[in-house]
């Protein structure tokens, strides 16, 4: 069952600030959703390891050298504020 | 005929033999946009200039007026994945799959609307507003490549880029009567495309005919170290694949795939379809795949756990949108972060990064994440045993034909469960098509399915190509 204040806890660990209407709303379909995901609690899974890649790949390195990356203006570019070459965010420390 | 309704190939001909030229290509194409897209609209943008065809060598094999999906990045050109969030993002490098498309001499036409980061199967969470249906202007082209497919089926390119991360390209082909390809995970670099789910998303080709999907995958495909989960295996010439022959092959037809649901009339065609390879050679047979009916539930933990992390870099700091609080909440950084994220983020993004960071969040990791990553593995194992014993696995590519423009977003549910048939696939890294195999009565355009094993394009390729020369669905044009 998920209550009002689970969804008010999640959009708080999602970092988004939901509107009343939009928590009335998430609360119906995660519970919808949910319910219909239920089904997998069905299936015995005790004896199966998890895929959480669909091909045996592992440790994937490459060489430890100095390439070409983005500059620090191709960097800024898209900043929403920038200030002395770094992004420029609401006040952090008080 | 005008030049923007052939394929690639046919151009290539045409180009070859000096009876017609890139630009006149382009021309036409540009012309094709002008007319249609007022009705279609297929595109989120169009370039704007032909920069690509101003610097075009003569000797390119590839000048091919190419539509990109707005979640893949072309350096200096905006890229949105149709989101408020990344409004006027321009990326400063080019996609890998871009990179080579432009050496091989590529006209860009402009960017394709998709649903919102790739969320949904209709275009319609597209902060744009939906694509239309070039078969029937009320219904949905399917998604999240919606605007790719439809472009391609309404002649306003002559062959684009997909992702697919549940069916985001095969089920918009099938529902706008056109080829589309999800390589096996790892057949094409991801470098570049925006992330929705790491784990499944991969891009592919959407085009007018098999012939052009093995010509595009060929520019496509390949190792790259850029992305740690490209797959350094060779690439063949797939067009060297497409050789008519399906003799003695073996297909087997999953019986969970042909129950409750399905639409008698995409039942019949895919029968038919059987029919057309049986006589050419091909061996069928009834096949299981038992754990298909868990593949919709599993998919929509994993891909929005996978998507709400990825999703967290959008945050207002380095690219796209930033909305200010106008009163202090919590703190000013966080305040920003999330009025940034509530402004800036669509219904059903908001609906799967909560779902994702639900499903992450501490006392639900095991009962969802973990519960649902075996039984990706159960799904795994399923494919496996049937390609034991079998070449390739037919199927619908989605339940039913396009459905109508507003038919299903009130219900979430409903609407991802039109992905039945796709979402198996991508949980079990191995490739896919749809190509066209008949029209309902309605006019609408029907999609069969073609899967095979990991990096075996090329049986995939061959078996649709078969059919596709056995029948004269893909030379039917929607008009527009």
């Amino acid at each position: 069952m998920i209550t009002k204040k689970d969804v008010e806890y999640i959009a708080g660990l999602a970092r988004i600030h939901l509107q009343d209407q939009e928590i009335e709303k998430l609360t119906g379909n995660l519970e919808d959703i949910l319910g219909y995901i239920e089904k997998l609690e069905k299936l015995d899974v005790s004896q199966v390891e998890p895929t959480s890649h669909a091909l045996p790949v592992q440790n994937v390195f490459r060489d430890d050298v100095v390439r070409p990356s983005l500059s620090q203006s191709d960097a800024l570019k898209n900043a929403p504020q920038q200030h002395n070459g770094a992004f420029k965010v609401p006040q952090v420390i008080e | 005929m005008s030049l923007n309704e052939l394929t690639a190939h046919e151009i290539l001909g045409l180009i070859k033999t000096k009876k017609t030229t890139p630009n006149d290509v382009y021309q036409s194409v540009i012309s094709a946009v002008r007319e249609k897209d007022s009705a279609v609209k297929a595109y989120v943008r169009t370039c704007e200039n032909n920069a690509d065809l101003a610097t075009l060598k003569a000797d390119a094999k590839f000048p091919i007026p190419t539509t990109n999906k707005d979640n893949i990045c072309i350096s200096g050109h905006e890229t949105t994945c149709s989101s408020k969030i990344l409004a006027g993002f321009k990326p400063p490098y080019d996609a890998t799959v871009i990179k080579k498309l432009k050496e091989t001499g590529a006209l860009f036409v402009g960017n394709a609307n998709m649903d919102e980061f790739a969320f949904g199967s209709s275009t319609e969470n597209s902060a744009f507003g939906p694509s239309r249906n070039p078969w029937n202007l009320d219904c949905v082209p399917g998604g999240s490549s919606g605007g790719s497919a439809a472009a391609v089926a309404s002649d306003q390119t002559i062959w684009a880029l997909g992702s697919d991360t549940g069916g985001s390209i095969r089920q918009p082909a099938s529902f706008c009567g056109v080829v589309g390809v999800k390589p096996t995970y790892g057949r094409v670099s991801r470098f570049g495309l925006i992330a929705f789910a790491s784990s499944l998303d991969q891009i592919g080709p959407l085009t007018k005919d098999v012939t052009d999907a093995a010509l595009l995958l060929n520019i496509i495909s390949g190792y790259d170290p850029m992305d740690s989960t490209s797959i350094n295996e060779p690439v063949p010439d797939y067009t060297k694949s497409l050789t008519g022959d399906v003799r003695g092959l073996k297909i087997g037809i999953p019986k969970e795939f042909f129950i409750e649901g399905l639409d008698p009339e995409v039942r019949q065609a895919v029968e038919a379809a059987i029919e057309v390879l049986k006589a050419k050679g091909a061996v069928f047979k009834t096949v299981s795949l038992p754990h298909s009916e868990y593949s919709v539930a599993t998919y929509y933990i994993i891909a929005t756990a996978e998507a709400s992390s990825n999703l967290a870099r959008y945050d207002g700091v380095r690219f796209g949108l930033r909305e200010q609080a106008k009163t202090l909440r919590k703190a000013p950084i966080i305040d920003m972060f999330e009025e940034t994220r509530d402004a800036g983020f669509g219904a059903e993004s908001k609906r799967r990064i909560m779902l994702g960071t639900y499903s992450l969040s501490s006392g639900y990791y095991d009962a969802y994440y973990l519960r649902a990553q075996k039984v990706r593995t159960l799904i795994k194992n399923d494919f496996d045993a049937v390609f034991a014993d079998c070449d390739a696995i037919l199927t619908p590519t989605a339940p039913t034909t396009a459905f109508k423009i507003g038919e299903k977003t009130d219900d979430p549910l409903a609407m991802y469960l039109s992905d039945i048939y796709t979402i198996s696939v991508n949980l079990a890294g191995i490739p896919a098509m749809s190509l066209p195999c008949g029209f309902s009565k309605a006019g609408l355009p029907i999609g069969l399915q073609i899967i095979t094993k990991h990096f075996a394009e090329e049986t995939m390729l061959r078996v649709a190509h078969t059919y596709e020369q056995a029948t004269d669905w893909h030379k039917k044009v929607a008009k527009v």
